[in-house]
């Protein structure tokens, strides 16, 4: 897939931005059920990544595991744990 | 302390950005990875393996004893979450109490649309596991899939009604069964004459013309190891979302 020079900066800058934002914002939450939310929401990110870096395999690994599954394992976990990060 | 670690964060960090001149360019065709075992894959993966997807190719084939002890490790990982989180649901223990109110989901239309997806996400998960010599995806994205569908089961209804399909005595013998059916084909490969894990060894079984045999045997010993990464995936998605949330009972879910 051939891109525009200047399209593909600016798709690797946004997401690159948002890839950063959501991995500070799901370590800065303290209710622990947000922040594995927002953390589905960085792997998502990571996942478009490797697919704007044609590495589509590892896009649909992270898609599955990392987007879905994972965040499914967090939330499950802090359902049964306390509900508030002490730090 | 805290002062302590942020500075040490700080001066990794600075560490990595400063190194980070010396990483070859992306894409570069001239990097180191790039220029020999990763360009002898490319030029010869499609005739010796007949696999039009590279990845799958160098994943099952060519790195097939990395990804056999990769699956090895899922299936390590679930004992040990067997070993953290199990409970006997007869022995009585003082915990209940502590644990979070049960609100089992509620709706007739989460039940019909859980029941119309599933068997659509179980037919993708098969296509992903069969198709992907051609296309993205493999065992390990198809188990993943597999096994979302029987979590989604399990968080839509009551995790009985997920646990029906799969019972708790099952996780261990498929996240097992799909190791050994990975080993199985390379010790299937011994059997026939050649290492272990080379699959152009099971040609015989093929039958035809031997040279063309043993491509498409190397095709095929790929689906069969696919096939068994997907057993011990999906299982071992399943049990460890079952262990989770019902905090190893069983009885349960969230």
């Amino acid at each position: 897939m051939i891109w525009p020079q200047d399209l593909i900066w600016t798709y690797d800058f946004t997401l690159l931005v948002l890839v950063v934002a959501t991995a500070a914002l799901s370590l800065a939450l303290k209710d622990l059920m947000g922040a594995a939310i927002v953390f589905g929401t960085y792997s998502f990110f990571m996942c478009l990544l490797w697919t704007v870096m044609g590495a589509v395999d590892v896009a649909f690994t992270e898609a599955a595991v990392g987007a879905g599954v994972s965040t499914v394992f967090f939330i499950a976990t802090a359902y049964n744990i306390k509900k508030e990060a002490k730090d | 302390m805290k002062a302590l670690s942020l500075l040490l964060a700080l001066f990794v960090g600075f560490l990595l950005i400063g190194v980070l001149d010396d990483l070859p360019a992306w894409g570069d065709a001239k990097s180191p990875a790039n220029s020999y075992v990763s360009a002898y894959y490319l030029k010869n993966s499609m005739e010796q393996t007949h696999v039009p997807n590279v990845v799958t190719a160098v994943l099952a084939d060519y790195r097939g004893f990395d990804t056999m002890f990769e699956t090895g490790v899922v299936f390590v990982a679930v004992i040990g979450i067997m070993a953290i989180l199990r409970r006997d649901p007869k022995e009585e223990d003082s915990e209940t109490g502590d644990r979070p109110p049960h609100a089992p989901p509620e709706g007739f239309i989460l039940g019909v649309a859980t029941r119309f997806i599933v068997p659509f996400m179980q037919m993708f998960a098969l296509y992903v596991i069969a198709h992907g010599h051609h296309s993205p995806g493999g065992g390990f994205q198809g188990g993943v899939i597999l096994g979302a569908s029987l979590i989604l089961m399990a968080m839509t209804g009551e995790l009985e009604s997920a646990l029906d399909r799969m019972r708790e005595k099952w996780f261990i013998v498929l996240v097992a069964g799909g190791f050994l059916l990975y080993a199985g084909v390379g010790l299937g490969c011994m059997f026939f004459g050649g290492n272990f894990l080379d699959y152009s060894a099971l040609a015989p079984l093929l039958g035809g013309d031997p040279k063309a045999a043993a491509i498409m045997a190397r095709y095929h010993g790929m689906l069969w190891v696919e096939i068994g990464v997907a057993f011990t995936v999906m299982s071992s998605m399943f049990a460890i979302f079952a262990y989770l949330s019902s905090d190893g009972r069983m009885d349960r879910g969230l």
